[in-house]
């Protein structure tokens, strides 16, 4: 679970090239913090990708990274989005244990979060939910009780709200 | 010998087929950079770009014993000139070798293009026989690396590692090729430009921050600059030096920022930092506003940070935004090219009034001046390089190893230009000294280098003495012999209890080795013969001479701040 006090979001944008994920994530470790999560895909340009970043790091070390970071020569964009409105987004799935007696409870709690049902079998339940970290969190916490069998989480995307570039 | 039978060939016609192996095309790219040496050691993988070396007689090859030299070489070769330096390994372990050297630019922003041979492509990934991933390995200590995987490309590879290399803040780049990519046939472009979106040094700083900084630096009661390796790297010596003969406003420097001034003006206090005069870390740390130029707030010059310099207000220039409030917030940060930015700086200060500032620090420069003291029959450090500093003048290169001869000669050696102080700074290598004083000599057989070493660094990478033979360099190689790990023992003596743990040196004859190596070889053990000696060696022409001076065992190097500490726990005498 990320600590609210001290993670921080960094959006990448880098040039679709090998090696500049080992790239990214190697100056980060190297600075001894741990990477919460990271999400990397394309974006609508195909040569470009999107790396959102969440590192467990006190929010003033933050720009120091996002500098690091630009230093990268296929590093295109680095920036250090916690001071500014931003979209953050999850999409987990969770494989739970279904007995007869449960399904109707869980299918309950999973419309409370407008999560859906992808998986069904006698035994277990795949849900996928989406929304923002402490959303799933929550989801997650709610549905221990009936045992997770396994789970993937994507990490989180973020995009800037409004006009303004990300 | 082969080079000189393949000099009897005649050169090769002008123009040159459209299609040629991966190696040769290597070779010409390397030609259109504008190289004209490398230094390096062949290999299985790297066997095809030898074979195309073999043809070009316009780029001289220089075999090392040992690639770690190769890398120091190039590093020397940059530093003394400006110039990129390029070495070439082999795969695997050849490359390895070359680590501590690439680091060592990192370090010290040095500029310098390795060229790795790659086991074949269709074996990569396989532990093949002499395989290390070179570029997974070097990722944190290049400022960019490439594994080119098809002949074409080299073209574009080379020039992308040559620009990434000297623009900006410089570094090394490491360039891997593929056996078979070597061999492949392709037609290339030698014209084709590397995009490089992600890349754009900022050079001219904002001239909004430049007047705020002319503004504090003209109300400063106690103003002083704070001039590091950024300075040398962008050429802004005459830009340094009119600030401070306009102003008025006094000059301390970093151990890689000597030479960046004429140590002998008068505004120029010299380095400071650890093992700087008590002056000079009197001076900045009761400042109150310090223009730090092309410098990164390392922990041996600033100590303690929360205690470095409490009163200051600081301005600080550097190319590289990530330099700026890494360790210490600067109030007015500009991010530029030195040279560009105090060219824009200069004319826009009003000389400060400073007299009483002045006044002070000439009270501290009397009252703790370097100082050095004689004991009966045994040589001191100091004074040998003092004496060096008298007899070249401090017009010579002088490039040190690592330890108590480094700061020795750092205190004493009074450089007069830019480029003729050559060192492993951030990094601390020993074994960098005499390799790099011989890349520095191949880069300038005009001017005299020499080489300061101790008995601990000298013994990382003297089998290159054979290197420096073989091409009749006139290199004089000064070891101040203490018996010892002398900076380790010393440190020992200061806080481990004087528990000499793995310090002290059983040492050969070096001026023997040196002459089995077909040097010149002198050994001195008392204190009159030491003038005779460095005379003797800096006139040597056509040969390397080995100067084994057996110095005082127990010097230790002051003044001292001890490491995390500041200027208030500074040791001033033992």
């Amino acid at each position: 679970m990320t600590d609210p006090q001290h993670a921080a979001t960094i959006s990448v944008l880098v040039q679709n090239a090998p090696g500049v994920l080992v790239r990214v994530a190697g100056l980060i470790r190297r600075r001894g913090v741990n990477i919460h999560s990271l999400s990397v895909g394309p974006t609508e340009d195909p040569s470009i990708s999107r790396m959102t970043i969440v590192v467990d790091t006190a929010p003033e070390r933050t720009e120091q990274f996002a500098k690091q970071l630009r230093k990268v020569v296929e590093v295109l964009r680095a920036t250090s989005i916690d001071s500014t409105p931003a979209v953050d987004r999850e999409l987990a799935l969770i494989k739970v244990n279904v007995t007869p007696g449960t399904r109707l409870e869980i299918m309950e709690i999973a419309n409370v979060f407008r999560a859906s049902v992808v998986d069904l079998t006698d035994k277990t339940m795949t849900l996928e939910v989406t929304g923002r970290g402490e959303k799933v969190d929550a989801f997650v916490t709610l549905l221990a009780k009936y045992g997770i069998r396994e789970m993937a989480r994507t990490g989180q995307v973020t995009l800037v709200r409004g006009a303004q570039n990300t | 010998m082969a080079r000189q039978m393949t000099a009897a060939k005649p050169s090769p016609p002008a123009e040159r087929p459209r299609q040629m192996n991966g190696a040769q095309t290597l070779v010409e790219a390397l030609r259109r950079e504008g190289v004209e040496m490398l230094f390096g050691h062949p290999g299985g993988a790297s066997l095809p770009i030898y074979d195309a070396l073999y043809d070009a007689q316009d780029i001289r090859h220089i075999l090392v014993r040992h690639e770690q030299v190769a890398a120091h070489a190039a590093v020397g070769y940059a530093r003394a000139s400006g110039r990129v330096g390029v070495c070439t390994a082999t795969s695997g372990p050849g490359a390895t070798n070359l680590i501590t050297g690439i680091t060592d630019a990192m370090m010290d922003s040095a500029p310098i293009v390795a060229i790795t041979g790659q086991v074949p492509r269709p074996v990569i990934g396989n532990d093949a026989f002499q395989e290390a991933d070179v570029t997974g390995i070097t990722m944190p200590i290049t400022k960019y690396n490439t594994l080119v995987m098809r002949a074409m490309d080299i073209p574009k590879a080379v020039r992308m590692a040559f620009y990434l290399a000297k623009t900006g803040r410089p570094g090394p780049v490491l360039v891997d090729i593929p056996r078979d990519v070597s061999q492949e046939l392709c037609e290339p472009d030698f014209d084709e430009d590397p995009s490089l979106p992600g890349y754009r040094p900022v050079v001219d700083g904002n001239p909004g921050q430049i007047a705020e900084a002319a503004d504090a630096l003209s109300a400063a009661e106690r103003p002083i600059v704070y001039a590091g390796g950024g300075i040398i790297s962008s050429g802004a010596t005459p830009e340094l030096t009119a600030l401070a003969d306009r102003t008025g406003i006094p000059v301390v420097l970093t151990l890689m920022g000597k030479g960046a001034m004429d140590e002998t003006h008068p505004r120029c206090l010299g380095m400071f930092g650890m093992h700087g005069s008590a002056f000079a870390n009197w001076a900045i740390n009761r400042a109150d506003v310090i223009l730090a130029v092309g410098v990164r707030f390392d922990d041996r010059v600033t100590g303690r940070l929360k205690d470095f310099a409490p009163h200051a207000r600081f301005i600080h220039i550097d190319i590289d935004p990530a330099e700026i409030g890494k360790n210490k917030p600067a109030h007015i940060p500009i991010v530029g090219d030195a040279k560009r930015v105090l060219a824009a700086l200069v004319p826009l200060v009003r000389p400060p009034k400073i007299e009483a500032w002045w006044k002070q620090i000439e009270e501290w420069r009397e009252r703790y001046p370097f100082r050095y003291r004689q004991r009966d029959g045994r040589i001191s450090h100091q004074y040998v390089c003092d004496l060096l500093n008298r007899l070249t003048g401090g017009r010579a290169i002088v490039v040190t190893d690592v330890g108590q001869h480094q700061m020795w000669m750092a205190q004493w050696y009074k450089c007069r230009e830019p480029r003729t102080f050559i060192s492993s700074g951030g990094l601390g290598a020993m074994g960098f000294g005499f390799p790099a004083a011989l890349g520095a000599k191949f880069a300038r057989p005009d001017k005299q280098v020499i080489a300061l070493v101790g008995d601990g660094g000298f013994q990382m990478t003297l089998q290159d003495l054979i290197t420096a033979v073989e091409h009749g360099l006139s290199l004089p190689i000064f070891i101040l012999n203490n018996g010892a790990l002398g900076m380790v023992r010393q440190w020992q003596t200061f806080f481990y209890r004087g528990r000499f743990s793995s310090s002290i040196l059983r040492n050969p004859n070096f001026a023997k080795i040196g002459e089995a190596y077909g040097a010149r070889g002198i050994r001195v053990d008392q204190p009159e013969e030491v003038e005779r000696a460095l005379r003797t060696a800096l006139e040597t022409e056509g040969v390397p001479c080995v100067v084994d001076i057996l110095c005082d065992p127990e010097e230790n190097c002051l003044p001292m701040i001890p490491s995390g500490q500041s200027v208030a726990e500074m040791i001033l005498d033992d």
